[in-house]
């Protein structure tokens, strides 16, 4: 089937794509770039982080970039005042109630749009283990007004992999959808709770090893702030030992079965800290099985 | 993969084996496309199925001839590919007239209605695939397996097009690859003839060596020739036979038995622990430089990322410095350089550079020349308009129902098959060395009436017991098993040795052992 082409003007300049295309698609295509939390390439847009908002002249809301098709005529702004404020107001909100230390990007957009996270106070105390998986509909108070309310609370740690630190959590959706039917299938995770409560956990909150859980670690993969994480690396990040000055990545093909995917093994002191796949390679698109992420305990490496 | 509308998944548990590769089925599936999953288990693979059929185990034929028998009967051949790109189609449509529908469920325990559901989606979809894996060749009569399934492709056209054919789903990394370069007992590097004289006047001229003109013997060969004792000096790398081959028992007393056995592995297997000389070596994945080729033909790169420990050497060096013992020194070529020599010697990787190999994220083969993309199918040529351009013609195989090896009877009155589970690998000596917590250990797997009928509890240590040997594990109840069907894996073989169990009746062509059929009985410890 050929796909035909939709012309539309985004700042002043004309853009001409396929019609399939997303205003995401169309902005890269001029080379206004655009930004994106939520958003990855072997993923469906879940539009939920609002950071890619453009404004659509005749439109009422600003309307996300990242899942809106392109129509032919549209009239596109991508860095009015509306949508700057847009933009500056999510990450003051996100930055202001998760720890988005380990995403540069966040950091980077952050300077770009003046984003001020502290203007909301002091962050609230951490919550307690548990406290927050307890939370039902409507358990939710309104600050105190002093105080940025966070999503702070004690990391998961259930198992000799992988570990959930939901205070870097800015529920993106991308760990569920890698679970889901963008890739793995097995639907061991999902959001629940509603509102500020609302959090990514297993079915009933079991630990992992409980749960549907298969350990392929697709979840990481995808996690852009850090919130799931290899064992290895958190515990060199807590001893002050991670230095990626020192660290080398090389693509190489798993050892295991014969479907050939490729591994990207990030390297540290001559061992192996985290295992990776490149999200456009076409055998992975960016996916392992928990053999190929985690079963190289057998490399020992020259210590 | 994604883009076909019919999938057969025959034989294959590709949800726990391949988990990647069932990515792709998935993506199918969720655009619409049909999935069959043809095993005796219902496996986490079947569960995504339109259509399971548990067939009773080693009556595959019967079952593919089953197929193919609808197929004919309604009409749903295509006939201009049967009439151009095929031969035997007259005497072959004969032979399959004997497998209708009521014997063939007498044969297989599969719903006829089923088998008519999978037969008319099958070939009336515009593309439609098969894929198998060792369900279909771990059986002594292996390759009349694959045969009927060819069988399928060639009557209903679905081979040598984009989205559709035959695709085999290679266990192990570089299996293929191993192929490829020549490691089979008749074939040279590119699946050259070894006993044909022009093809090794070439390699002669290149190694400044006379090459053996006659064939080796396979696997299974070796070990009846180390029975014979015409075997006598025996080089593994890379591979645990003492664990992996059916019988292991008799296979350990083979090779006790040799005079000198070497062994190249990076850990000390169980079979590195009866050599004589074990050479160190590095993990290829990520302690050395080569290629592998994975299941679609593809040749990858593997990269070194980490410095070697000990002693280990690079396979290249053990064998270029054994060589030079042996009085002929090769020098210590890198792995580029070797592979550019192959590139001279098979056509079919000659465009195969390792630049061109960097920039296409690895090639499918044949690759002629570097401005050749690779090859995504094989066999279009059998559609060529042009008659004299379609090549030798493909032929329909007659094959005949033959039940496993073992029958069962009432000492031995259990169908034992084994596999693989999603964590765990072949016989554990990588797989074990990381902390899944999916791990389950070794259990024998069987149905929950089997379980209540025998008196037995779900975790209670039993022994297992067939013609050959006996293990000892614990039951675990599977409500994907029926009666009269018990699964276990040689994941565990250092606590529960399940080759012990199997039986090492062999296909005569291919040499495989029949792993996924032996009779065991059951029986309460104490």
């Amino acid at each position: 089937m050929t796909r035909r082409t939709v012309q539309l003007t985004i700042d002043g300049k004309q853009a001409s794509v396929p019609e399939d295309a997303t205003l995401l698609d169309a902005c890269t295509s001029l080379g206004i770039e655009t930004p994106t939390l939520c958003w990855a390439e072997n993923l469906t847009p879940v539009n939920v982080c609002r950071i890619c908002v453009v404004e659509v002249e005749g439109a009422r809301v600003l309307v996300p970039s990242c899942s809106r098709k392109v129509e032919a005529g549209m009239v596109v702004h991508t860095d009015s005042p509306r949508v700057r404020t847009s933009r500056k107001l999510v990450l003051e909100l996100l930055g202001s109630s998760v720890d988005m230390s380990l995403s540069p990007i966040f950091l980077e957009y952050s300077k770009r749009y003046g984003a001020d996270p502290a203007r909301f106070g002091p962050k609230a105390p951490k919550a307690k283990a548990g406290e927050r998986d307890a939370a039902v509909p409507g358990h939710h108070h309104a600050p105190d007004g002093t105080h940025a309310a966070t999503v702070a609370q004690p990391v998961k740690r259930d198992n000799d992999l992988f570990l959930r630190d939901y205070e870097k959590c800015m529920l993106c959706m991308k760990c569920v959808q890698a679970c889901g039917t963008d890739a793995q299938n097995t639907f061991a995770i999902a959001v629940s709770g509603r509102g500020f409560e609302a959090r990514i956990s297993t079915e009933h909150d079991t630990a992992l090893p409980d749960s549907a859980c298969v350990f392929c670690g697709n979840c990481i993969g995808v996690c852009p702030t850090g919130a799931l994480m290899f064992n290895v690396e958190h515990d060199l990040r807590a001893a002050k030992k991670w230095d990626e000055s020192k660290q080398t990545v090389t693509d190489t093909v798993c050892s295991y079965c014969g479907v050939g995917c490729t591994l990207s093994l990030r390297v540290q002191d001559n061992q192996i800290v985290r295992v990776t796949s490149p999200s456009d390679n076409s055998v992975t698109a960016g996916n392992l099985c928990v053999k190929g992420r985690f079963g190289w305990g057998f490399v020992k490496g020259d210590e | 993969m994604e883009e076909t509308d019919v999938i057969l998944l025959w034989g294959s548990n590709a949800r726990e084996a391949h988990p990647i590769y069932f990515h792709h089925v998935l993506k199918a599936v969720h655009r619409g496309a049909k999935l069959y999953v043809i095993d005796p288990r219902r496996t986490p693979t079947a569960e995504w199925a339109d259509g399971w059929l548990s067939l009773e185990v080693g009556h595959d034929v019967a079952l593919a001839n089953g197929v193919a028998n609808v197929i004919l009967e309604e009409g749903l051949q295509n006939d201009a590919f049967v009439r151009n790109a095929t031969l035997g189609f007259e005497s072959w449509r004969a032979h399959i007239k004997q497998y209708d529908l009521a014997r063939v469920c007498a044969l297989t325990g599969v719903d006829p209605e089923l088998i008519r559901r999978m037969a008319r989606d099958f070939a009336k979809a515009e593309r439609a695939m098969i894929c198998w894996t060792l369900g279909i060749t771990e059986h002594h009569n292996a390759v009349d397996n694959v045969f009927s399934l060819i069988n399928l492709a060639l009557l209903t056209g679905h081979v040598g097009k984009w989205g559709s054919g035959l695709n085999p789903l290679r266990g192990q990394n570089n299996v293929q690859g191993g192929g490829d370069m020549g490691a089979l007992p008749h074939k040279l590097p590119g699946f050259q003839d070894v006993e044909d004289a022009s093809v090794r006047a070439r390699f002669e001229q290149a190694w400044g060596r006379s090459v053996p003109p006659m064939k080796g013997w396979h696997l299974t060969q070796m070990f009846e020739a180390m029975g014979r004792g015409e075997l006598t000096a025996v080089y593994v790398i890379g591979e645990n036979p003492a664990q992996s081959e059916a019988d292991s028992a008799h296979a350990i007393e083979r090779l006790k038995g040799l005079e000198c056995l070497v062994v190249q592995d990076i850990f000390l297997t169980k079979t590195a622990q009866l050599a004589d000389v074990v050479f160190p070596a590095t993990a290829s994945f990520c302690e050395a430089e080569g290629t592998v080729t994975n299941s679609e033909r593809r040749v990858q790169r593997v990269r070194r990322a980490l410095t070697p420990p000990g002693e280990a050497r690079d396979d290249i060096e053990i064998i270029a410095e054994l060589s030079r013992r042996l009085g002929f020194d090769f020098g210590t070529p890198t792995a580029q350089q070797l592979w550019d020599e192959c590139r001279t010697l098979s056509p079919m990787h000659a465009g195969m550079s390792y630049a061109h190999l960097e920039e296409r994220g690895g090639i499918q083969w044949p690759c002629p020349d570097e401005a050749h993309p690779g090859t995504s199918f094989l066999h279009g040529r059998l559609w060529d308009a042009d008659a004299t351009k379609r090549g030798p013609l493909a032929p329909f195989q007659v094959t005949e129902d033959e039940p496993p090896v073992e029958a069962l009877d009432a000492e031995f009155p259990l169908r034992l098959t084994t596999g693989r589970r999603l964590e765990s690998y072949n016989t554990g000596v990588q797989s074990q060395g990381y902390a899944s917590p999916v791990f389950r250990r070794e259990t024998i797997d069987l149905s929950g009436a089997d379980v209540a009928r025998l008196g037995l509890r779900d975790g209670e240590a039993v022994r297992v017991v067939s013609r050959r040997g006996a293990v000892v594990a614990p039951v675990r109840v599977d409500p994907g098993l029926k009666a009269g069907l018990a699964f276990m894996t040689f994941h565990f073989a250092d606590e529960v040795d399940t080759n012990l169990l199997t039986i090492d009746a062999t296909d005569p062509k291919a040499g495989t052992a029949e792993y996924k059929a032996a009779a065991v009985r059951v029986e309460k410890l104490g």
